[in-house]
């Protein structure tokens, strides 16, 4: 059986990378005792596979694994509940499973099937020159919007304008619903923005840095970005954007 | 005593591998300090990655915190890139468990597993808030300590450092808090810092440089003696008797980011009486004292489940020496093909066939390569060092590696080793080659690497007089190799850099007038001396320049028999007199048998501290002949004269 799991990752676990989590379910599925098929070869692996890179740093309410069971395990659909059970009292603290589903054969891949991710940002105002409420409003009043970007070793002058597909600040509605311990101590003017996925995609910290000043020698986004969280994975179906474990259209709501 | 967290949080971002600071890992306790209780800041002076999997550390850190009048945390160097943030916005060091301020702990100990560490030791103390200098501290600062098997010869530290420990700290560190506590219930008073350290040094292993003088004749040392008179005038190193009685790490940490050592590591025993003349671990750490296989098989068993690692990594000094290898590897590893079942590393493989069984028992489908080391190129230089691997042996090895489906052999060797000449450098070619040529018996693809190491002498071995090789003789020696590489097909060399080696050889041996040159070293900005990205000998060699101090003297000059050296008052429990026959038996080409399976010699450990070996074989494991039933008869002939002192020359 192939499972999809959703997962959050908040606090201090944060800092770890992508690589350190795909470690942390390889031991976390071993401590809880499940067992995973393994692919085949001199080095067998375990049967996983990962959404979107969470950027190190980041935090997200939801993050999405699929996991392919050993077949001769003989887990059935109603032993998923305890599953989730066991990997959350395994996981790391600061990462616990929020969601648990069989995962049909013919789904698409997450790398291939998500579009789009939904993210709040805590941006710092910068000192001096507009605030990070008109950054956002020239943002959506403009067609394009460039941003100096590296590939191959090579600058190249991006118009980035099309992959932000929402920008506008949070709603005090929107931030009471998120973790009580997740803001913490942390400031800034909070935002939520649609990036896209698809192609180069659009990274968080790029976001930033068009949304403050640009500066000589260039700005280190994390000097702004206080604190950034997930809160939405977007895959397509019949040319609508619908959450990727619940199904629902975007635009019923962007809450978590 | 507050967190630092709020204020380290916004810089993790904007560093590399922020996750080396954020503890959290499996196996981390939640630190209960409180009023009374001794407060351990257990401290490794280099990155996380290194740092975390140290299993001296790991065991002190969960002894401690099993006490009620203890707590324990941990804390590693950071990365250049955090402390020049943290320095910017005076953020002190901090422990990586609670994120606390360095100098809210009572004892600061350090795990000093190599010398080039030293300078980062002082970047750490400096970095806590607390004076560099001993004399300087105050009663409120933390009591600055050191262990670890660098901790040996700690005189290069002593101006530095309040206390080091030598030798194991199982139940040291027991005493240490009592004394401390009794400290702090005192309330630490002005003045109470002497007090204090005196009572340390009551505890047998506890040594306190500061209450001992040191006086020169010349550049030599006339006399060391203690100051009061009731420090004793020789501190033995501390041993436990049975590792059977301490199963720790009971709760291995492990950690949420990629270490160096990644998989679970379960010691199976401890000391090692191959008598290797160059090994200062061997030499400090007898007698062998092997953990009951039961034992090993529980903490195998409870470590992987607690970890969910699949990877355990039975350490020792010569792993497949344990009595009960054999046994423990079949048992957990019932079938290596099977998905899933752990998979068995054994770090430091012996030099035959038999060996070569074991890791191809554990190693299932992988082949990935073997490493052995014979150390030295030929007999002559083997016997020399005492590292007694005939070529049959090697060969053995290396035909049964080829033939279990292994294609790449690496063959650690040392250069610089006392009387070598060309002739043994080229013997380390010659024996490359030779196992090239079994290897292409088996396949096509068969290949060698040679790695070579400058050789660096240490204290409380018998090599403690030998005058290291300067840089110039080093680079003509694994010149030579890569030269005589280049002509034979299959065989690869790579090499350590010889400037490092010198810079160490000066920290090993060197007496407390090196103090002021680590010092030197430090403020001029040489951190973290083990990467090569950072280390820099024109520093070292600019600070003894400065100080008015030979590198000659420290570094490539032959000890004298009737010299006080510098770690004189510090014994291993190795007699004087031992360490100075094995030395003069080295010269003369006499090899020395394994005494866990011969009588004994006395070397004075086990007679001078009540101990014995802890073996449960009465024979030598099956296959191996290094150090038991050689044909020693062949040395002793020639009597050797050490030639003269190469100079150190430029890097």
């Amino acid at each position: 059986m192939k499972i999809r799991v959703s997962y959050s990752k908040l606090g201090k676990i944060r800092f770890t990378g992508h690589r350190d989590v795909a470690h942390m379910w390889e031991r976390s599925l071993r401590k809880a005792g499940i067992a995973v098929a393994m692919s085949v070869g001199f080095t067998p692996r375990p049967k996983m596979a990962f959404g979107l890179a969470l950027p190190t740093g980041a935090e997200s309410l939801i993050e999405l694994i699929d996991i392919t069971l050993d077949p001769a395990s003989g887990v059935t659909a109603d032993q998923l509940d305890s599953i989730a059970d066991r990997l959350s009292t395994s996981l790391p603290v600061g990462m616990s499973v929020t969601g648990i589903r069989e995962c049909a054969g013919t789904e698409v891949s997450l790398q291939e099937g998500v579009v789009a991710t939904t993210w709040i940002m805590l941006v710092a105002e910068p000192d001096g020159g507009p605030g990070i409420a008109s950054a956002v409003e020239r943002v959506n009043s403009s067609t394009e919007v460039l941003l100096t970007r590296e590939r191959k070793g090579e600058k190249h002058l991006d118009n980035i304008r099309p992959g932000i597909l929402e920008l506008r600040s949070a709603d005090a509605e929107l931030m009471s619903s998120l973790p009580a311990d997740w803001i913490g101590e942390s400031v800034g003017h909070a935002i939520v923005a649609v990036l896209t996925t698809s192609g180069r995609g659009i990274r968080p910290t790029e976001l930033v840095e068009v949304l403050v000043p640009a500066s000589d020698p260039p700005i280190n986004p994390w000097d702004h970005l206080n604190r950034v969280l997930r809160i939405n994975q977007w895959i397509e179906r019949d040319g609508e954007r619908v959450d990727v474990l619940t199904g629902r259209p975007a635009h019923t709501s962007v809450s978590a | 005593m507050t967190s630092l967290w709020s204020r380290l949080e916004p810089l993790l971002a904007r560093v590399r591998k922020p996750a080396r600071y954020i503890g959290c890992e499996d196996g981390a306790i939640v630190p209960q300090h409180g009023h009374g209780k001794v407060a351990w800041l257990l401290a490794y002076p280099d990155v996380y990655e290194v740092g975390l999997p140290n299993q001296g550390l790991q065991i002190l850190y969960e002894i401690l915190n099993e006490r009620p009048d203890a707590v324990a945390e941990r804390t590693y160097a950071p990365w250049v890139d955090l402390e020049a943030l943290m320095r910017e916005r005076g953020i002190p060091l901090f422990s990586v468990d609670s994120h606390r301020a360095a100098e809210d702990f009572d004892i600061l100990a350090f795990n000093l597993s190599s010398e080039l560490v030293f300078t980062n030791l002082l970047n750490m103390v400096d970095l806590a808030g607390v004076p560099v200098r001993a004399e300087l501290r105050s009663p409120t600062d933390p009591i600055v300590m050191i262990g670890g098997h660098a901790a040996f010869n700690p005189e290069p530290m002593a101006d530095f450092i309040d206390v080091a420990v030598l030798g194991e700290g199982e139940e040291v560190i027991g005493e240490i808090t009592e004394v401390v506590r009794e400290w702090k219930a005192s309330g630490r008073t002005e003045g109470s810092r002497l007090a204090v350290l005196k009572a340390l040094a009551q505890i047998p292993g506890v040594y306190v440089p500061s209450l001992y003088g040191v006086e020169y004749d010349g550049d030599h040392i006339r006399e060391i003696k203690p100051l009061y008179a009731s420090v004793p005038e020789r501190v033995m190193k501390r041993t436990v008797s049975d590792l059977g009685d301490w199963d720790y790490p009971r709760n291995p940490l492990a950690p949420l980011t990629e270490v160096v050592h990644d998989r679970l590591a379960v010691e199976v025993f401890r000391g090692c009486t191959r008598g290797c003349r160059f090994c200062q671990a061997g030499m400090i750490t007898r007698p062998v004292r092997e953990r009951p296989a039961e034992q090993v098989r529980s903490m195998i068993v409870d470590g992987l489940q607690r970890t969910g690692y699949n990877e355990v990594s039975l350490t020792s000094l010569s792993t497949a020496d344990f009595s009960g290898i054999e046994s423990v590897i079949s048992s957990i590893v019932p079938d290596p093909t099977a998905c899933g079942a752990p998979t068995v590393s054994l770090p430091s493989l012996r030099v035959d066939a038999f060996t070569v069984g074991l890791a191809a028992k554990v190693a299932g489908g992988r082949r990935s390569g073997l490493t052995f080391a014979p150390e030295a190129g030929t007999w002559r230089l083997r016997t020399v060092i005492n590292k007694l691997i005939t070529e049959e042996d090697l060969y053995g090895a290396v035909e049964s590696a080829f033939a279990s489906g292994w294609s790449r052999a690496k063959l650690y060797f040392l250069t610089g080793l006392p009387t070598e000449t060309d002739i043994d450098t080229q013997g380390i070619i010659d024996l490359a080659a030779g196992c090239v040529a079994v290897g292409k018996r088996h396949t096509g693809r068969a290949n060698v690497t040679v790695s070579i190491g400058g050789f660096v002498p240490k204290s409380h071995t018998p090599f403690q007089w030998f005058g290291q090789n300067g840089v110039p003789e080093l680079r003509r020696k694994i010149g030579l190799v890569r030269d005589a590489a280049t002509k034979t097909k299959g065989v690869n060399v790579k090499w350590h850099d010889p400037a490092a080696s010198l810079a160490e050889g000066l920290a090993s041996r060197g007496d407390r007038r090196i103090g002021a040159v680590i010092e030197r070293v430090w403020r001029d900005g040489g951190v973290f001396q083990e990467w090569s990205e950072y280390f820099n000998l024109d520093r070292w060699l600019d600070a003894m320049a400065a100080e008015g101090l030979s590198p000659d003297f420290y570094i490539t000059r032959h000890r004298e028999e009737k010299e006080i050296l510098p770690w004189h008052h510090l014994s291993a429990g190795l007699h004087q007199d031992f360490l100075w026959q094995d030395w003069r038996a080295s010269l003369n080409e006499f090899g020395l048998e394994d005494c866990r399976w011969t009588p004994c010699y006395d070397c004075g450990v086990c007679t001078g501290d009540g101990l014995e070996h802890i073996v449960a074989s009465p024979i030598p494991p099956a296959g191996g002949s290094q150090g038991t039933g050689q044909d020693l008869s062949r040395g002793g002939i020639t009597p050797v004269t050490l030639r003269s002192k190469s100079s150190v020359g430029a890097p």
